[in-house]
């Protein structure tokens, strides 16, 4: 019964996403905020009918009802429930579904925003409400999660054993929050679009408007990255936590899009400028999330992530990805050239910078397409197969981004309209000089010397130096009392802290990125109990093997003693864990965290013995600075939510509350 | 307990029906064994997702692996065993495509979507300068007003909504 009231709920969900844009259209034409507000109700009425489908679909996977296709492919009674609630998101299906959840969330937190004109925001509904009604309408007819099995199995086949790990619980869904999150700004850009406004006022105010939910998107999107690539790092045990698969190219487009939005969004908000590119981002961002959900859906590409699907389903992702965006674009390249709007602004300004920044990054994100799609469209073409991998990128993406790096620091310090590129040489005068400092301690310390790996480590130390110095500068640090500095710094807004902790972790990441490809130390060898393996200074001691028994998989447990001279010796223990549900083996890496660095370790199969005595292959990664990795892009986001706090951008909150 | 019994049985039939690749025997001289580990990351494992050989546990992976260390061992060098892996496998096995016609494209795409966005930007800028006109005095006060966010409710060109 529960589970018919979900696909009831998600079928009427989806005739209310289609009334949603048909009513919220007519309310627009006739400029009538009665059926504005019923298109409105619509939106919120079908996300909360999404959300009551997706409990449904979590309760079947509690009580694994196998009647229901869903459940029996992708669960197990014999599952963790953390699990269980997991695979609900876990298969293509219960993804879909939780992809019309965000959407459909977003579009009713759309359907709520008080400060936007009526124009715009009708617009906006409507195109939000079409993009609901195309998702809803894929998930119903193709690919609908509540289908009956009759008869049903009296047991599933349970998840995907790889997919069984917390950090692969929640990723699904801060990932999609991000993803989907950006078909608010693709609605709103296309609203510009229509609304198409000659006066230069409207810029502004829609630059504001469009900020936060690219900011928010692009905070979520940058955690549901990480936390996928940390799962990668510690699930696969191949020691990497980046291999430029298809798959993670495809989260990696809209975040680089994302952050050229949020950039040039700044632009148009404060002087007006760069409307029709900020609108162009605006469509570029949502339209990559659909292209990752095509290519991962669709049976293209072929990774952990891409879902048994079948090449129709993929056609018609295609099709709705084809639609909405070659809409959106023909409406672009229509209206864009009558967009008026900006202020001037030299080439040596803020804006100035904020366009390099926009022209590295979507250089950036057009490498990452490139890499993605050329191997398929030149199969495709002339049926000749190429691999793109790791070098392509390290001699196309590395050094783009590595010129964009390096002017980072600069743009923050210009004045809007016409900078001053003295008086900023000047005030980072003392963090250039630190830099080189710091890399020519880097070239000196870190064994064996790397010119290229210092250097990078200096790219990292410019971007947090040259963040410090951007808020010393701010807050007068050192050039006035101290009571003056904390009065500026309690003065400085929410959002000069966000963009100030947003660089530092980039500088923070690009740090822990070059020591750890630069550094990294790996050794394996075939191991009897109580030999070991030597890896830098750690050496690394195999105690002790033995088979135990999890929830739901039976696990050969090695225990291995981590020691480095004058250090403490750890114990870390390391799983090959065999799931019977669905016959696969995974790898639990031992991780020893010892201060920034990992010792990372992988125990593999038994080895033949050579001596007679039982061997395993024993893989050992001393991977330096390899906490920063992940902590940067935490700081990162944790600077985008800050942002997103600034009370400039609630400023309609203030008005409303004080209208009240 | 019986159950647990069943499945490590099955565990270890599973094990002994797939007998593990014989484990790698590193090079000698260090130095070669570095190259080596260097060629490793760059070479596609043909069976595998997108996998480097130095990453994958596939058998064939463990093939190549004393393939490319039996020629570093023989002298070659490693453009030319780079050259005799694509003899056997094809492009697809190294992670670096070759620059040839067909992959123009590819290897100088990035570059020329930097150079065609920045002078998009540099054309624009240019046709602005010649026809904008700056803001007027009253223009400026209603950005002033907007940016203040007094006026964020209020839109002159539509009726005002009731939500």
């Amino acid at each position: 019964m529960i589970v018919e009231t979900g696909a009831f709920a998600l079928i009427l969900a989806l005739a209310l996403s289609a009334l949603q844009a048909v009513i919220a259209a007519a309310g627009r034409l006739r400029r009538s905020p009665v059926l504005a507000g019923a298109a409105n109700g619509a939106a919120i009425a079908s996300a909360g009918l999404i959300a009551v489908a997706f409990a449904a679909l979590i309760f079947a996977f509690v009580v694994s009802d196998f009647s229901v296709a869903n459940v029996a492919a992708n669960s197990h009674t014999d599952k963790p429930m953390l699990y269980k609630v997991a695979a609900a998101w876990g298969s293509h299906e219960g993804s879909l579904l939780l992809w019309c959840l965000v959407l459909t969330g977003f579009g009713a937190a759309l359907a709520r925003a008080q400060n936007l004109p009526f124009g715009l925001k009708t617009s906006a509904v409507a195109t939000q409400g079409l993009l609901g009604a195309l998702f809803l309408s894929f998930t119903v007819f193709t690919s609908n999660p509540f289908t009956r099995l009759n008869p049903a199995p009296f047991q599933g086949e349970s998840l995907n054993p790889l997919l069984q790990d917390p950090a692969l619980a929640f990723h699904p869904p801060l990932l999609y929050c991000g993803y989907v999150g950006f078909s608010v700004c693709f609605s709103l850009a296309v609203a510009a679009l229509i609304e198409g406004r000659a006066n230069a006022s409207f810029w502004p105010a829609w630059g504001r408007w469009v900020r936060p939910w690219a900011l928010a998107s692009w905070a979520f999107l940058t955690v549901g990255i990480l936390l996928g690539s940390f799962w990668a790092y510690y699930e696969l045990g191949w020691g990497g936590w980046w291999f430029w698969d298809p798959v993670e190219n495809a989260s990696f487009m809209p975040w680089l899009a994302g952050a050229a939005l949020l950039h040039s969004a700044v632009v148009t908000e404060r002087r007006g400028a760069l409307a029709g590119w900020t609108t162009f981002l605006a469509l570029l961002a949502f339209t990559f999330s659909m292209l990752g959900a095509f290519l991962v859906r669709s049976g293209v590409l072929t990774s952990v992530h891409a879902f048994a699907v079948d090449p129709e389903r993929g056609m018609m992702l295609l099709a709705i990805l084809g639609g909405t965006a070659g809409l959106a674009f023909a409406l672009f390249a229509w209206r864009a050239p009558q967009l008026k709007g900006g202020g001037m602004f030299a080439p040596v300004s803020r804006e100035g910078a904020l366009v390099i920044n926009n022209l590295f990054l979507t250089a950036a994100a057009a490498t990452v397409l490139l890499g993605t799609l050329y191997p398929l469209i030149l199969e495709a073409a002339s049926g000749a197969t190429i691999s793109v991998g790791p070098p392509y990128f390290a001699l196309t993406f590395v050094p783009l981004m590595t010129v964009a790096l390096l002017i980072l620091p600069a743009g923050p310090l210009l004045a809007w309209k016409r900078g001053d590129l003295k008086g900023v040489t000047q005030r980072l005068a003392i963090a250039a000089a630190l830099t080189v400092v710091m890399a020519l301690l880097a070239f000196a310390v870190f064994e064996p010397r790397k010119a290229l790996s210092a250097a990078g480590i200096g790219l990292g130390a410019w971007l947090i130096l040259g963040a410090l110095a951007e808020t010393a500068e701010r807050i007068k640090l050192f050039r006035a009392p101290l009571a003056e500095t904390l009065r500026r710094a309690k003065g400085l807004p929410l959002g000069a802290w966000g963009m100030t902790l947003a660089h530092a972790g980039l500088g923070v990441f690009v740090l822990g990125a070059v020591v750890e490809t630069g550094y990294r130390i790996e050794a394996a060898r075939p191991l009897a109990i109580g030999q070991s393996v030597q890896a830098g200074k750690w050496t690394v001691t195999l105690n002790e093997v033995k088979i135990v028994e999890g929830p739901n998989y039976l696990a050969e447990q090695g225990r291995l003693s981590v020691a480095s001279p004058g250090g403490r010796t750890k114990e870390v223990t390391a799983e090959r864990r065999f799931f019977p549900a669905g016959g696969q083996t995974t790898t639990e890496v031992g991780l020893d965290f010892r201060g920034l660095d990992d010792v990372y370790v992988v125990v593999g199969e038994r080895a033949q013995a050579t001596d007679g005595a039982p061997a395993w292959n024993v893989r050992v990664w001393w991977n330096p600075w390899a906490r920063l990795i992940f902590l940067g892009p935490l700081i990162m986001a944790l600077g985008g939510v800050l942002s997103l706090f600034d009370r400039r951008l609630r400023v309609a909150v203030g008005a409303r509350k004080a209208a009240a | 307990m019986k159950r647990v019994l069943l499945i490590a049985v099955a565990a270890l039939g599973l094990i002994a029906a797939e007998p593990p690749p014989a484990p790698d025997r590193p090079l000698p001289d260090a130095a070669q064994e570095a190259r080596a580990q260097r060629l490793f990351d760059d070479i596609r494992c043909v069976v595998c997702q997108h996998e480097a050989i130095a990453d994958s546990p596939a058998g064939i992976a463990s093939d190549m692996r004393g393939l490319v260390r039996e020629q570093i061992a023989a002298g070659k060098t490693d453009k030319a065993i780079r050259e005799d892996l694509v003899r056997r496998y094809g492009d697809f096995v190294l992670f670096k495509p070759p620059v040839r016609i067909g992959t123009w494209l590819l290897w100088f795409g990035p570059f020329a979507a930097l150079l065609a966005v920045g002078a998009a930007f540099i054309a624009f800028a240019r046709r602005r300068k010649t026809e904008v006109a700056p803001l007027s005095p009253e223009e400026e006060a209603r950005l002033a007003d907007i940016l203040a966010g007094q006026e964020l409710r209020r839109d002159p060109d539509a009726k005002r909504s009731d939500d």
